[in-house]
């Protein structure tokens, strides 16, 4: 029998009052996510449980229990505060995934300052970006990061402190701004007055792309575990013996919801593989740590059914008895083949995003799979599809619109950092003048935040695609607008537009559409320089993997760049109507 | 240390390597499996190679082992060389 038991059943008496239950939890307890995923388990008596198997690249590999856990945030916690980091500060983690990234993520929240969690392979503009828009306090990094760092260092005066947590331990190298901090080589701090946050204090701020103007922070609150615990429970099914790897990086809110918060809010054991992606690394990681759920995403799934279904076999997986996937649609074949190399196990397909905090669409345990759905609504998510025109609910299935929530769920996120018109922007029928702490309370309104999908007679949700220009690659939305910005500063590039193509394990790949300054001409040299460009000012994620030189771009009369019609062209759709394209 | 090596050592070390970790890269070091280049990045490494020797690289032999010592890549560029 599955956590959840019957879907049905915990439809129709659902509360969220069951995460309370699912947590064991009793009213005046303290409602601190760092506190809870560490101090709380061991108070349990669960302080010697391993919370943590951490394998790097070769064979660095370290265990740590929740009384290390508790002890190491500690650390954390006390030596921000003694840098002057007060709550509500935000404090940047900016590394790969070691074990202080997890570390100092539940120090922060046990600090009452607001955890900013930031992709380590960011460039130093993707990381300048964020870190002025969030007025950023402090910064937690590595000495292979430390370099990005100081080259934006001047441009954010709100930036005090930059503290480096490994690989650097001569303090002669720092410059004044930054000093070294080693968890694990300093003393153990044994307690730490947490900070008595309550549901609505601020817990973390996720950056995430949209189509428009520069990535915007989704910030979260302490309340949110409600929805990630339960869902993990419910919906991962994750119970007190096994070891559960989640594969995404913290710097991205599947990492935080289900890679930090929701598991060790449970006292579940939890593995991180902090290497480079080899399908054979892989599965000797599963076979190694008898992993037993694993959460992981479409783009590696589909990397990994590249190499075949002969490689698996080799190794012993007959731990698994989980999977589940999230990031951007999971295609049937994935679904299919997963049950066909693991005993009949699928992975069961699961849909939200950082705005939404946890899982609201899904495939739960017990679930009929209909490979390539979504799934159906979480219970106590109330979610529709709208027309595309006039925004109501369609009745028919099949119809094509725009996913809808009902606001209120306790892991919805609060606000976007200082731009409540973005945030009323995300809500249907919503008035002009209406705040945050009203929105997500009217249960009139919908939330809308861009994806298409239809539902079945049985009501399965299945995906479509966007509503809007923002790419999906690899599971991780980027922002054209970002990219262009970025492309545009080339010495090369006049103008530039950005749009996401097909590709077999990414979904899509970001590809750029340039015009050149006079004096330059295309080249297979320009190209890869440009790549590198944008790989190195942004990210991989958002480096073009392809660039095509053209002579104009497609405008509107008012001069706006019109990716739709690009992006039809790339994906062999209807460009649709193109009357309002200029001739010129 | 032959001239392809030297070559796709020295672009590797420019392009994916902060300045202050040079020495420690070698012709053996794992790049993909260690973290150093990415998924994603790697087709822009590609590209290098594609431009840089002439060669087309098919997309099923460009994989993660293959890329991921500048031996190995060597030996894949080799191959497709005519």
């Amino acid at each position: 029998m599955s956590n959840i038991g019957s879907y049905e059943k915990r439809l129709s008496d659902f509360s969220w009052d069951e995460a309370k239950k699912v947590l064991g939890w009793r009213e005046g307890e303290l409602l601190n996510i760092g506190a809870i995923c560490s101090d709380r388990v061991c108070a349990a008596g669960h302080g010697s449980k391993t919370a943590l198997i951490w394998e790097g690249f070769g064979d660095r590999k370290t265990v740590y229990s929740f009384d290390d856990l508790r002890a190491y945030s500690n650390g954390f916690a006390a030596y921000l505060r003694s840098l002057g980091i007060v709550p509500g500060d935000r404090v940047c983690i900016f590394m790969d995934k070691i074990p202080s990234l997890y570390f100092s993520f539940l120090g922060i929240l046990k600090l009452g300052a607001i955890a900013q969690p930031l992709f380590s392979a960011f460039g130093d503009e993707s990381l300048e970006v964020r870190l002025a828009s969030a007025g950023t306090r402090a910064i937690l990094t590595t000495k292979k990061h430390l370099r990005k760092v100081r080259k934006i260092k001047d441009r954010l005066p709100d930036l005090r402190h930059v503290i480096v947590v490994e690989g650097e331990d001569d303090p002669a190298n720092l410059r004044p701004y930054e000093t070294i901090f080693d968890v694990e080589a300093a003393p153990r701090v044994e307690t730490f007055d947490v900070h008595p946050s309550g549901p609505e204090t601020p817990s973390v701020l996720h950056f995430t792309s949209g189509t428009t103007g520069q990535p915007k922070g989704a910030l979260h609150v302490h309340g949110s575990i409600w929805g990630q615990a339960l869902t993990t429970s419910w919906v991962l099914d994750v119970r007190p013996d096994d070891v559960y790897w989640c594969t995404a990086d913290p710097g991205w809110v599947t990492g935080t919801s289900y890679g930090i918060i929701g598991p060790w809010a449970l006292g579940i054991t939890q593995c991180v593989l902090d290497s480079g992606f080899t399908s054979r690394r892989w599965y000797q990681f599963i076979q190694d740590n008898r992993v037993t759920v694993w959460y992981s995403a479409p783009t590696a799934i589909r990397a990994l059914m590249k190499d075949g279904s002969d490689l698996p076999r080799e190794f012993d997986h007959s731990s698994l008895r989980h999977l589940a996937s999230v990031g951007e649609p999971l295609n049937a074949e994935a679904v299919i083949w997963s049950g066909q190399v693991w005993g009949g196990l699928q992975f069961h397909d699961t849909f939200w995003q950082t705005e939404t905090g946890a899982i609201m669409i899904t495939n739960v345990p017990g679930m009929e799979i209909r490979p390539g759905s979504m799934g159906k609504p979480f219970p106590g998510i109330t979610a529709t599809i709208l027309d595309l025109k006039t925004h109501e609910p369609v009745t028919d299935p099949g119809k094509v619109g725009l996913i809808a929530f009902r606001p209120g769920w306790p892991s919805m996120f609060r606000a976007y950092w200082e731009r409540p018109d973005i945030y009323r922007s995300k809500f249907v029928g919503a008035r002009d003048d209406a705040m945050p702490e009203e929105l997500r309370k009217d249960p009139t309104l919908w939330y809308v935040y861009g994806d298409r999908a239809s539902y079945d007679r049985d009501g399965y949700y299945w995906f479509v695609g966007r509503d809007d220009d923002v790419i999906n690659t690899g599971g991780h939305l980027v922002g054209p607008f970002e990219i262009e910005s970025a492309l545009v500063e080339h010495p090369a590039i006049a103008e530039a537009a950005a749009v996401g193509k097909p590709d077999e394990v990414n979904m899509e790949v970001v590809k750029a559409f340039v015009t050149l300054k006079a004096g330059y001409e295309p080249s297979d040299d320009l190209e890869l320089d440009i790549m590198n460009f944008i790989r190195k000012r942004l990210s991989p994620l958002a480096m073009p993997q392809e660039i095509e030189y053209t002579e104009k771009l497609p405008k509107t009369r008012s001069g706006k760049i019109v990716r739709r019609y690009l992006r039809a062209l790339e994906w062999g759709e209807d460009p649709g109507d193109v009357s309002t394209l200029a001739d010129d | 240390m032959d001239d392809m090596k030297r070559v796709v050592l020295e672009y590797v070390i420019e392009e994916y390597i902060d300045e202050e970790d040079e020495d420690e890269i070698t012709p053996g070091t794992p790049l993909i499996s260690s973290g150093i280049v990415d998924s994603f990045s790697m087709v822009s490494l590609k590209r290098f190679l594609e431009n840089r020797y002439k060669v087309s690289l098919p997309d099923d032999e460009a994989t993660p082992e293959a890329f991921d010592t500048v031996n190995s890549i060597c030996d894949l560029v080799r191959r497709h060389m005519g």
